[in-house]
């Protein structure tokens, strides 16, 4: 254990000063790294939100709402698959996750269920099929039920979150943060990371709307201050507080706003007050074009989120693809609607269930009261050794050094979060790396006061040492483990930092420092151990 | 050569003889923490009762009875105000509201809104705003963690170990648990998800003192063979004194700087710390090694007969 081959001793060095380089470039600030090549410049610990400043925000997606959205689909394919088939019904009742249709002649059932069957979707399967339809359709008693089943649902949801994460990319990106992190979290969830927010309210307004736009008809015959719509229609509130208070607006989406190919804010030349001009693309245009040209004279609904933003007349059938939204905005309103726009709508409306916002100042704060801490501790732990150890105590001293500079390296390398909590740990590392020099220094003791020899003692000491080190330290990685995959956010910083700080004290306290006493112990080759 | 020791080299102290008083004034501090948790209970953060939490940095000292006044014109429950640090840093605090989990964020928007108002130039330095469901999961989660934490323990230490060991690691690690939860009681500190770390690290923290101690006895073990196993135990603390002690100086050493430095986030779990390590640095002396005896005697040696005895005993290391 004693023994050193060469080769040994330059990778242990090798290890030191490799790491040593990996951790230099955090004393730096990035412009003075700029002629460096990147995958060095860029070996660097990146700062949690709690330490740079930032907004962290937990989204919902309202899995609800998706699925009440796909009832009110079948209800609507239901009443047009019936009318094909000529099956007449009285009515047509939504539940939680599907639909009944009370049939006027019971033996109609069967072309019912033929009828109701074909507004299935196929889900899962891949390339070469193998999907099951996503709808339980049976009658009973005169009536049909179609019902959705549950991998269906489960594959709705899936799909739900995973566009919902890509649009919530696009808007954020359309305001210019630096580096967000999206991620996807449990089933229904997003998380945001927004580094540098300091008032998410902007980005909060954005995730917050659906952003769904629609272009229908009016219902002409139908009167807006009624409290029911007639089939086929709604009521709906309008958006602007000047014009009326409500519309009927028919339920057929003649176009649909993911058809919209761009969208930006502007001022309209005559009046001067915000727009936002859109832009179809050549469906959405084909499709814009047809409707305008069979409705000349009819008042057309621009319906965001289910209320009316306008609902301008038709001068003229519009060909061009081209439109453009009034109605009451501001440079910001404006802005904010054409991003809304250009991202595309999200799915089902999200919600924002938790947010965590630290201000630049107080990151910067904490930075200094963690850089004081960590001073601090190493000082006083390094007082305690050498008085209580001597040289072997300056040796674990270097070693605790290196432990140091070794955790920033890993955690540089693996761009790695640091987080408070994290630092804390870096701290706490400190103690528990010295843990094995005191055994070991003890152990030597021992074992010289058993009367063994210079060298006999040493190799004795560590190698006793050795598995009540691993012992104790894998009892500590193992709660940080733990901690790692069941806590969130800041807390899985320390976490990283204690683990990494244990697993380098393996090397450091032990092998480092192993090294250091011995090459001590053959360059003065003492009587007796300073220990 | 002048050296720091703790303690004398050679010590015989009966540390068995105190073993009933030992646990005895154990479960009584444990039995009190227990009541204590119940009543008054803990102070739990938001991040476990939901709610919403905005630190404040105000130009001048904040008037607090006018500030409270203003807010509570908000009609958003009770408002806690509490100084730290200085006089211009405020914490403001608010019940979860009532609805769903995107009622929290209406509020904290709200007060935002309100503070700019009433005190301009006010910074915000802090929000945070939980709802009930992810409340209610992180404190799931976290109960999860310290169970699953104390089930790990028993199964790596009965692996490396006996039973004996490992039931007695966990019963002590219990009794040190209980303990934190009390000490967060009667201090009133936030209990929240740094809470949790902090109960981590001192768990990890205990077993690895216990670790030692309970090292130190197998080893010992094998080299006594005729020695009752009480001596046995004492002398294995003694042996072990000067590293349990030393350890628990340098953890403590580089855990009071948080207390002292850390700022407001920190202070907190410096603290508890640091209350840990005294819990669990005794805790190994005075209950660990008890229990052991209590469930060892007899059965220990069992196992060990075939094995080679004499002064030189069969390492432990791999």
């Amino acid at each position: 254990m004693l023994y050193f081959p060469r080769w040994k001793t330059i990778l242990i060095i090798a290890i030191c000063v490799i790491g040593t380089l990996f951790a230099l470039p955090n004393l730096f600030s990035r412009e003075s790294l700029a002629n460096l090549p990147g995958w060095y410049a860029n070996s660097r610990i990146s700062l949690g939100l709690d330490l740079r400043g930032g907004s962290h925000l937990l989204l919902e997606v309202d899995m609800d709402a998706v699925i009440r959205d796909r009832v009110e689909g079948l209800v609507d394919g239901a009443r047009t698959q019936l009318r094909t088939a000529n099956v007449g019904y009285t009515t047509i009742t939504p539940s939680a996750r599907g639909i009944t249709v009370q049939l006027r002649d019971p033996a109609q059932a069967q072309a019912a269920t033929q009828a109701l069957r074909e507004l299935a979707n196929t889900v899962g399967g891949g390339a070469f099929g193998g999907g099951q339809p996503d709808l339980d359709v049976a009658a009973a008693n005169g009536a049909v039920t179609a019902t959705l089943s549950e991998p269906a649902l489960r594959e709705r949801a899936n799909q739900a979150v995973e566009q919902s994460i890509e649009i919530v990319r696009r808007r954020i990106d359309e305001t210019g943060v630096n580096e967000p992190t999206i991620a996807r979290q449990g089933a229904d969830r997003i998380l945001v990371q927004l580094p540098g927010v300091e008032d998410p309210d902007r980005v909060k307004r954005l995730l917050g709307t659906t952003a769904k736009m629609t272009f229908r008809l009016v219902d002409m015959n139908a009167d807006p201050t009624a409290t029911r719509a007639p089939p086929g229609s709604e009521i709906l509130p309008s958006a602007d507080p000047t014009g009326p208070q409500s519309y009927v607006i028919r339920k057929r989406v003649e176009v649909d706003g993911a058809n919209l190919q761009n969208a930006s804010a502007g001022t309209n030349p005559q009046t001067g007050e915000w727009v936002v001009n859109f832009e179809f693309d050549s469906t959405g245009a084909r499709r814009f074009s047809e409707v305008t040209q069979a409705n000349v004279g009819r008042p057309f609904a621009i319906v965001l989120d289910n209320k009316v933003i306008s609902a301008p007349v038709i001068r003229e059938p519009i060909t061009g693809g081209r439109g453009q939204i009034s109605g009451n905005y501001n440079a910001q309103t404006a802005s904010d609607l054409a991003v809304l726009l250009r991202a595309g709508a999200l799915p089902a409306p999200l919600k924002v269930i938790e947010e965590r916002t630290v201000g630049p100042d107080l990151g910067a704060d904490s930075i200094r009261a963690g850089l004081t801490s960590v001073i601090v501790g190493f000082v006083l732990v390094c007082v305690y050794m050498v008085a209580a150890y001597g040289l072997f105590g300056t040796f674990a001293c270097i070693a605790l050094f290196v432990n140091i500079v070794l955790t920033l390296a890993a955690l540089s390398m693996l761009q790695a979060t640091l987080t408070l909590p994290g630092i804390a740990g870096v701290l706490l590392s400190l103690g528990l790396a010295v843990d094995a020099n005191i055994l070991i220094n003890e152990r030597i003791r021992d074992e010289t006061k058993k009367g063994r020899g210079v060298f006999g003692a040493m190799e004795a000491g560590f190698s006793r040492a050795y598995s009540t080190i691993v012992d104790s330290n894998l009892t500590t990685v193992i709660k940080m483990i733990i901690l790692f995959a069941l806590g969130t956010g800041a807390i899985k910083g320390f976490a990283v930092t204690i683990t990494f700080g244990i697993l380098i004290s393996m090397f450091t306290a032990t092998v480092l420092v192993r090294l250091m006493m011995v090459t001590w112990l053959r360059q003065t080759r003492p009587a007796a151990l300073p220990v | 050569m002048f050296r720091l020791r703790l303690v004398p080299d050679k010590t015989t102290i009966p540390f068995m003889n105190g073993r009933f008083a030992g646990l005895f004034v154990s479960a009584f501090l444990s039995i009190a923490s227990m009541v204590l948790f119940f009543y008054p209970g803990l102070n739990y953060g938001i991040d476990f009762r939901g709610g919403i939490a905005i630190e404040a940095r105000t130009e001048a000292p904040a008037d607090f009875a006018q500030l409270r006044q203003q807010l509570g014109e908000l009609g958003l429950g009770q408002v806690a105000l509490q100084e730290f640090g200085s006089p211009q840093d405020v914490l403001i605090r608010l019940e979860r509201q009532p609805g769903d989990d995107a009622a929290q964020q209406v509020a904290a928007d709200r007060v935002r809104a309100r503070l700019a108002e009433i005190l301009p130039g006010t910074q915000v330095r802090r929000v945070e705003a939980v709802g009930a469901s992810v409340s209610g999961e992180l404190f799931t989660n976290g109960m999860l963690a310290m169970g699953l934490a104390v089930v790990a323990m028993l199964v790596y230490i009965w692996f490396r170990f006996e039973w004996q060991f490992g039931v007695g690691a966990v019963a002590t690690l219990l009794l040190d648990v209980t303990k934190i939860i009390g000490f967060y009681s009667i201090t009133g500190l936030q209990f929240n998800l740094t809470a949790i770390a902090a109960i981590l690290t001192i768990m990890g923290y205990s077993v690895n003192d216990k670790v030692v101690v309970y090292d130190r006895v197998r080893e010992n073990l094998r080299l006594y063979r005729k020695m009752p196993l009480r001596d046995l135990i004492d002398l294995s603390i003694n042996e072990t004194l000067n590293r349990t002690l030393g350890t628990s100086v340098c953890t403590f050493l580089s855990v009071v700087p948080l207390a002292l430095f850390g700022g407001e986030a920190l202070q907190e779990f410096g603290i508890v710390l640091i209350f840990g390590v005294i819990i669990a640095t005794t805790s190994s002396i005075f209950i660990a090694a008890p229990i052991l005896l209590f469930l060892g005697e007899n059965r220990l040696r069992r196992g060990t007969t075939e094995e080679t005895g004499g002064t030189a005993p069969a390492s432990s290391s791999p």
